[in-house]
């Protein structure tokens, strides 16, 4: 048993260490007073590899490990927990069920511009009358021809408004509720996609922790999507 | 022993109730951007609320202090920051010249405070004494010059101050001596060298006005000092039980008003087929929020109780503002939580009282300082 950080994983945390404090921290409070999230910075993140930490490098990713992307997250909260997040639901929330469930067409199309910091990720999970009971959810995907027709809104999209790239679960079979529910991969320019306006969350009037990016989202319409019903294990 | 108020009492919790609801609570957004609010003042001064324990003889209500708690306990549950507008005003903005002040003095000032025509202010603390307001070498240093004093030095976090018509300002008149060499002067609002510094951001209270206040030079005549020299941290320090008492009722409105809001969201939200009240994690963290509140409940109307009889509660003011404070922090963060995501947004009322908790561990004697005055008297 060892508790002891690899070299690797050293260097990680001294180069993110470095950009949070050079790049992050100065803006932090100013981003956060203004409710502002700062595109550029995470360009910068990107360029550094930051947006894809986990992810093989045949996605775009630079093929470290999960140790490596909590460091990064660590250290980019120690300075601004807005940062933290809006990477922490591009890369685990939306990234992840690509990598793992995705088929490999879709890892190349999604997870790749997503890895390299041109696409941003997000997760839609809860739904006004679903948080904690996320089985609970009404979000459904009809298939009509070869699309799916998904309706229902779902809120608190962490990332919403500035991502390009969602998962979002919908039930394809209500009858069987958890075990009915599929997940998609949805673009920002899909027809029938709209996002709600921001919420104003606790910090962003009180300018102490701030995070700028929490949205709604809804789902209006039609929604077309990937051929096949990528069905998530329910969750 | 009784657990019970009297008639009188219940019926002015019942007045207070209704005009927080009805005339507080559609003022609550405007406040929330930092409006301060006059005109609601200016109601609670028709109704008497301004100078609830004042003696009618000096325009007050003439009422106890217990009716005065009990009026910032119903105000606070709908609106923390008027909650402490009242309390500031009266306990440490009008009281000391009630119980310092000369004839003329009360004849001046007290009455158009007590109606609400004027508003109070208290300029004790500086920036390098805070909780240690004895070490109060008071940099602010006034000097007697024939009918007058001049003033100069600076205070800061003054609730109430860019808005006061009144002042209360502590300044040393005799540096050697330390402490008691504290001296307690009326100041009014536009006199010279009167320098009012711009409202603080703060997390919570935003419809309060919290500023700090700096004398140039300010001339105040010799007619004006409260008391005699040297007796200000006297004056300072005497009604501070009774301030304690008034911001734990006022910590014990925000905590009633955020498990108000707790219930009614838990009984009416469903999830896994039943509404979260009856789900035992949610049901029980309701059942110890409303445990707490019932104990600082108890604790704070003891001392108010004690103060009304002019019995010594120095001990018990602390205890209940010590609790009660802790309680309105710890039910709002689990008011927050009963809510969820939605607790988070501003959307829905509980992140205002989770922000307006937190100070009532922090003024009127931090917790640290209550902690040593309970020790102290153990």
């Amino acid at each position: 048993m060892q508790f002891k950080l690899t070299e690797e994983h050293e260097m990680i945390r001294k180069m993110v260490r470095d950009f949070a404090q050079n790049e992050v921290a100065p803006t932090a409070a100013e981003r956060d007073e203004e409710e502002r999230f700062d595109r550029e910075i995470f360009d910068k993140m990107a360029e550094l590899g930051l947006t894809g930490i986990p992810w093989p490098e045949e996605y775009g990713g630079i093929g470290s490990d999960y140790l490596a992307y909590c460091i990064a997250i660590e250290e980019l909260s120690r300075v601004c927990a807005s940062t933290g997040v809006t990477l922490s639901a591009h890369t685990s929330l939306a990234g992840w069920p690509i990598y793992k469930f995705g088929t490999e067409e879709q890892k190349q199309k999604y997870l790749r511009p997503m890895a390299q910091g041109e696409k941003i990720g997000a997760y839609g999970l809860t739904e006004p009358s679903s948080g904690s009971d996320a089985g609970g959810m009404r979000t459904t995907a009809k298939l009509v021809g070869d699309e799916y027709v998904i309706s229902g809104s779902k809120i608190f999209i962490t990332n919403g408004g500035i991502a390009d790239t969602y998962v979002v679960f919908a039930l394809t079979d209500p009858e069987s509720k958890q075990k009915g529910t599929s997940a998609f991969i949805i673009e920002k320019d899909f027809p029938g996609f709209s996002v709600g306006k921001k919420r104003r969350s606790l910090e962003s009037v009180h300018h102490r922790l701030r995070k700028s990016s929490l949205m709604s989202a809804v789902f209006l319409r039609k929604i077309s999507l990937e051929k096949k019903e990528k069905a998530l294990k329910s969750r | 022993m009784e657990f019970k108020f009297t008639e009188e009492h219940e019926m002015m919790r019942k007045m207070v109730s209704a005009f927080a609801e009805n005339e507080i609570t559609p003022h609550i957004e405007a406040m929330e951007t930092g409006v301060f609010p006059k005109t609601v003042l200016q109601k609670m001064g028709e109704l008497g609320l301004m100078g609830i324990p004042i003696s009618e003889e000096y325009g007050g209500a003439g009422m106890d202090f217990m009716s005065y708690i009990i009026a910032i306990n119903e105000i606070s549950k709908v609106s923390p920051t008027l909650g402490v507008i009242l309390s500031v005003h009266t306990s440490v903005g009008t009281n000391p010249i009630v119980y310092f002040g000369t004839e003329e003095q009360k004849r001046k000032y007290v009455p158009k405070l007590a109606a609400g025509k004027n508003l109070g202010a208290f300029c004790l603390t500086e920036q390098s004494s805070g909780s240690d307001a004895a070490s109060l070498k008071s940099k602010a240093v006034a000097v007697k010059e024939g009918g007058e004093y001049r003033i100069n030095g600076s205070k800061v976090f003054i609730t109430n101050g860019g808005e006061a018509d009144v002042f209360i300002v502590f300044a040393s008149t005799d540096p050697q001596k330390g402490s008691k060499g504290i001296s307690a002067f009326v100041v009014e609002k536009g006199t010279p060298g009167l320098i009012i510094g711009k409202d603080e951001r703060k997390m919570g209270l935003h419809g309060s006005s919290t500023v700090q206040v700096t004398f140039e030079d300010m001339k105040v005549p010799t007619a004006n000092l409260l008391g005699k020299e040297g007796e200000g941290f006297k004056i300072a320090m005497a009604n501070l039980d009774a301030g304690r008492i008034g911001i734990a009722a006022q910590a014990l409105g925000i905590a009633e008003g955020a498990m108000k809001h707790a219930v009614q969201y838990a009984k009416g939200r469903e999830q896994f087929g039943k509404p979260i009240a009856e789900q035992q994690g949610i049901g029980f963290k309701l059942a110890e929020m409303a445990t707490s509140i019932e104990a600082s409940r108890l604790l704070v109307y003891r001392a108010a109780y004690l103060r009304s009889q002019g019995l010594n509660c120095g001990k018990e003011a602390a205890m209940a503002k010590l609790f009660a404070s802790r309680t309105a922090v710890e039910v709002a963060i689990e008011a927050v939580q009963v809510f969820g995501g939605y607790g988070y947004t501003t959307e829905y009322p509980v992140e205002r009282y989770f922000r307006d908790a937190k100070v009532t561990e922090i003024y009127e004697g931090t917790s640290e300082i209550q902690r040593m005055v309970i020790s102290k008297n153990l």
